[in-house]
């Protein structure tokens, strides 16, 4: 390494270049003292020199030695040769220190810096539209209208040669061809029926297929859903806003017809003059659909008349409340169906006469035909097994089952069957087995049996979330789904657990207000709060009867309501045995009395409760201290026999209570 | 053999285009012809035969004439669109023949320079 510096470069501001006899230069490296030579008199003679690197720096350093009387003096510049001042020679040694690389990578960039962006269209409208050809091609002597012509072209083209020859030739190899598949079927199922049905090892599982969101900007909830009756390809979703007056200004009343292939334009929009609540196809005719506004009306539309609507119920003989339940009516002509509102009415239409309702049943179970006392419904249930019965759950939490063909209207109720804390808001009998029915409200899910009428048979336990909906799959007697307000939906199978939902989605955030299984029980479509269908499909094992599972089911049933049955005479025959009790002891007590009665009789369960309590305390304490080794011992036992003793008394108490009460 | 058995539609529309006696030269394979495309009718499971041109004109054809128009519409821009798919794979090979299942029936489509052979015929099951 050599390194030549020059003077000019040395960086000192204050170089003096007098030419003083007595300058001296020193050259001084920071460490060490390099060899200073000092030229007295005469030219200096500077040595520098560069010490090695100590610490990896090379500072070189030029100090000059000025007298003070110099000091101030102007500064004369003079040109002189350039001297060499140091010369370093490269000092092999240095390099064993180093290795040498080749070849080196350096990563040169020379070019524009660029950044990456993303960026996401808005959504593009696709609209599929076919295009008919219609007769073209024609050349233009020839008018295609023209008979003549047009045979008189053909002739022609027939006597051409490449026309002949080419036909030959295709004709040949269509006509293998032709008798290809005249002797084999290539896709001809083999063992078509021994398709066994074996039992699903798979987990159940479903899967969302597709979502159809409410195309307008005021969203609203989707309230009903109905499947199409050929094919099931299309799906007709109600929307409407339930909370009372709460409708939100400039909320659009259409509901819409949705195809399964296009989720992104509804098929079809119906307008009818108030929101729909409920909308149902008619099995029988699938253009024809008929839908409960929310204002109480009756509305019938033909999609192939278009989306208004074609018949429409009189308001003064509709609904006086929003039309909560409609079904079709099994009937030859296909025109009937009935209602039920919440106003406490069901009532039975014609189609082709929608000035007035058919019939009018009353839902007053006090069977005085009061429309006071009516109960409002919430859902309607009718079997086209059994077309005499329907049945209508109540906001009241009732239950009730009806004969359409009784004589008198007050006979029209046959049984009532209580027991939800809240309306009940699904209401399906199961398919196969059509005494037993599901039921849905607060925060369970029940299922009954025609027999028992005091209580569900089977019930789910009590959930976070209100339950909006249910039905049973039409494929499995089983298997029910529940939807919840949190967005859940629970595909309940009883036959493999009955403690807890076999599979729970989280559909979506919203509540989900609304579920129709389709007929195969594969697809489920659910609407939830925002106007949001979720189509999903379950597993095949979900959806395909498991062997022996009609007879299991059936058990399942019978067992549980011989159960019920039992219980139930067992409460009456304890109610008897009460009543007979308490008419031997307090035959004057009046009605006033018995509230009076009821707190002697409350604060008398409460002495007795605690007498036994402290009676067993005692006991225990007695039986610690005789026994006395350790004394610590006692009290978990003793906290354990308290509480077995309260529950004991506390049972007794209740009971005693309860039939008092009855 | 009836030759109408499996049409069981509107007879032919277009009237035979046997010759008459004024042009003899040309019976032979005029007639060859026809009976080609008789005997393609006349196969078990056949619903309909049509001949095309490469315009969509429909030469001949045992079908109704909006059908027709229908099928060679749609036939022509599919086979097209066969033909020049094989051809970009491999630009030695060419479309033979196109035959497209359906759940109804089998559509079998013979291509040529300037005409196609179109048959639908009903795979027995």
């Amino acid at each position: 390494m050599r390194m030549q510096l020059l003077d000019k470069f040395l960086g000192s501001p204050h170089h003096p270049l007098l030419p003083a006899p007595t300058r001296l230069r020193t050259w001084s490296c920071p460490g060490r003292t390099c060899g200073d030579r000092e030229g007295a008199g005469g030219v200096p003679h500077p040595t520098p020199s560069l010490c090695p690197p100590a610490a990896g720096t090379m500072e070189i350093v030029y100090v000059y030695v000025k007298k003070r009387s110099e000091f101030g003096k102007q500064c004369n510049f003079s040109d002189r040769q350039a001297e060499l001042n140091i010369d370093i020679m490269p000092n092999p040694e240095l390099a064993e220190q180093f290795v040498e690389r080749n070849p080196v990578d350096t990563g040169i960039q020379c070019s524009i810096s660029m950044s990456e962006h993303e960026a996401n269209s808005e959504r593009f409208e696709m609209e599929t539209r076919g295009v008919n050809h219609v007769e073209g091609g024609w050349p233009k002597d020839v008018n295609p209208l023209e008979l003549e012509q047009t045979i008189r072209f053909r002739k022609k083209v027939e006597k051409d040669e490449n026309y002949v020859n080419a036909i030959m030739q295709l004709g040949s190899i269509m006509e293998h061809c032709i008798k290809q598949n005249n002797a084999i079927d290539i896709y001809e199922e083999y063992f078509n029926d021994e398709e066994a049905m074996e039992v699903m090892e798979e987990d159940p599982s479903a899967k969302t297929i597709n979502v159809f969101r409410d195309p307008q900007e005021i969203k609203r909830a989707a309230t009903h859903l109905s499947w199409h009756p050929d094919g099931n390809r299309k799906l007709a979703v109600a929307y409407s806003c339930l909370d009372f007056q709460r409708a939100p200004v400039g909320m659009s009343s259409d509901s819409y017809i949705w195809d399964l292939e296009n989720p992104n334009k509804p098929e079809l929009a119906l307008k009818p003059s108030s929101p729909l609540v409920t909308l149902e196809f008619n099995p029988k005719d699938s253009h024809v659909l008929l839908g409960g506004c929310y204002n109480g009306q009756i509305a019938c539309w033909d999609t192939r008349k278009g989306s208004l609507v074609a018949e429409l119920s009189t308001i003064e003989s509709s609904h006086r409340d929003p039309v909560y339940g409609t079904i079709w009516l099994q009937s030859k002509t296909g025109t009937e169906c009935f209602s039920a509102s919440t106003d406490g009415q069901v009532m039975w239409w014609d189609i082709r006469k929608m000035s007035e309702p058919t019939e009018v049943v009353i839902l007053d179970i006090t069977k005085k035909e009061q429309l006071e006392n009516a109960l409002g419904a919430i859902s309607l249930e009718f079997e086209s097994t059994l077309p005499t019965k329907f049945m209508v759950g109540t906001e009241q939490g009732i239950v009730i089952s009806c004969n359409r063909k009784a004589k008198t209207s007050a006979e029209k109720i046959v049984c009532t069957f209580p027991g939800h804390h809240g309306p009940i808001y699904a209401l399906q009998r199961n398919p196969f087995y059509p005494k037993n029915f599901l039921t849905v409200g607060d925060w369970t899910a029940r299922i009954w049996s025609e027999d028992s009428r005091e209580s569900s048979i089977m019930w789910t336990k009590y959930h976070m979330a209100y339950l909006t909906d249910a039905a049973w799959s039409p494929v499995r007697p089983t298997v029910f789904f529940t939807t919840r307000m949190d967005g859940t939906l629970d595909i309940w199978d009883f036959m493999f657990e009955q403690c807890d939902p076999t599979l729970s989605l989280k559909v979506c955030d919203e509540a989900l207000f609304c579920l129709r299984v389709q007929d195969n029980g594969c697809l489920i479509a659910c609407g939830s709060q925002l106007g949001t269908t979720t189509l999903l499909e379950v597993s095949p094992g979900l959806s395909t009867l498991q062997r022996n599972e009609k007879n299991v089911a059936s058990s399942m049933f019978e067992r549980e309501t011989r159960r019920e049955k039992i219980l139930e005479a067992r409460h009456r025959e304890m109610r008897l045995k009460e009543k007979g009790k308490a008419e031997g002891r307090d035959e004057e007590q009046t009605d006033e009395e018995l509230a009076v009665d009821l707190e002697a009789l409350v604060s008398k369960a409460e002495e007795e409760f605690f007498d036994i309590i402290f009676a067993e305390l005692k006991k225990k304490e007695a039986d610690a201290i005789k026994l006395t080794p350790v004394p610590q011992q006692p009290s978990p036992e003793e906290d354990q026999v308290v509480e077995e003793g309260e529950e004991a008394a506390g049972e007794e108490g209740d009971e005693e209570v309860e039939e008092d009460l009855a | 053999m009836n030759e109408w058995t499996n049409t069981g539609r509107e007879p032919d529309p277009l009237p035979s285009s046997l010759p008459g006696p004024t042009a003899p030269g040309l019976g032979e394979p005029q007639a060859e012809v026809e009976e080609t495309l008789k005997r393609i009718q006349s196969h078990k499971g056949v619903i309909g035969t049509m001949v095309v041109n490469a315009e969509g004109i429909p030469i001949r054809t045992t079908l109704d004439n909006s059908t027709t128009v229908q099928y060679a519409g749609l036939l022509h821009h599919l086979t097209m669109k066969a033909k020049s798919t094989v051809r970009d794979i491999d630009p030695q090979n060419d479309l033979t023949f196109l035959r497209i299942r359906s759940k109804k029936h089998e559509i079998m489509v013979a291509p040529d320079k300037e005409y196609l052979l179109i048959v639908i015929q009903n795979p027995c099951e």
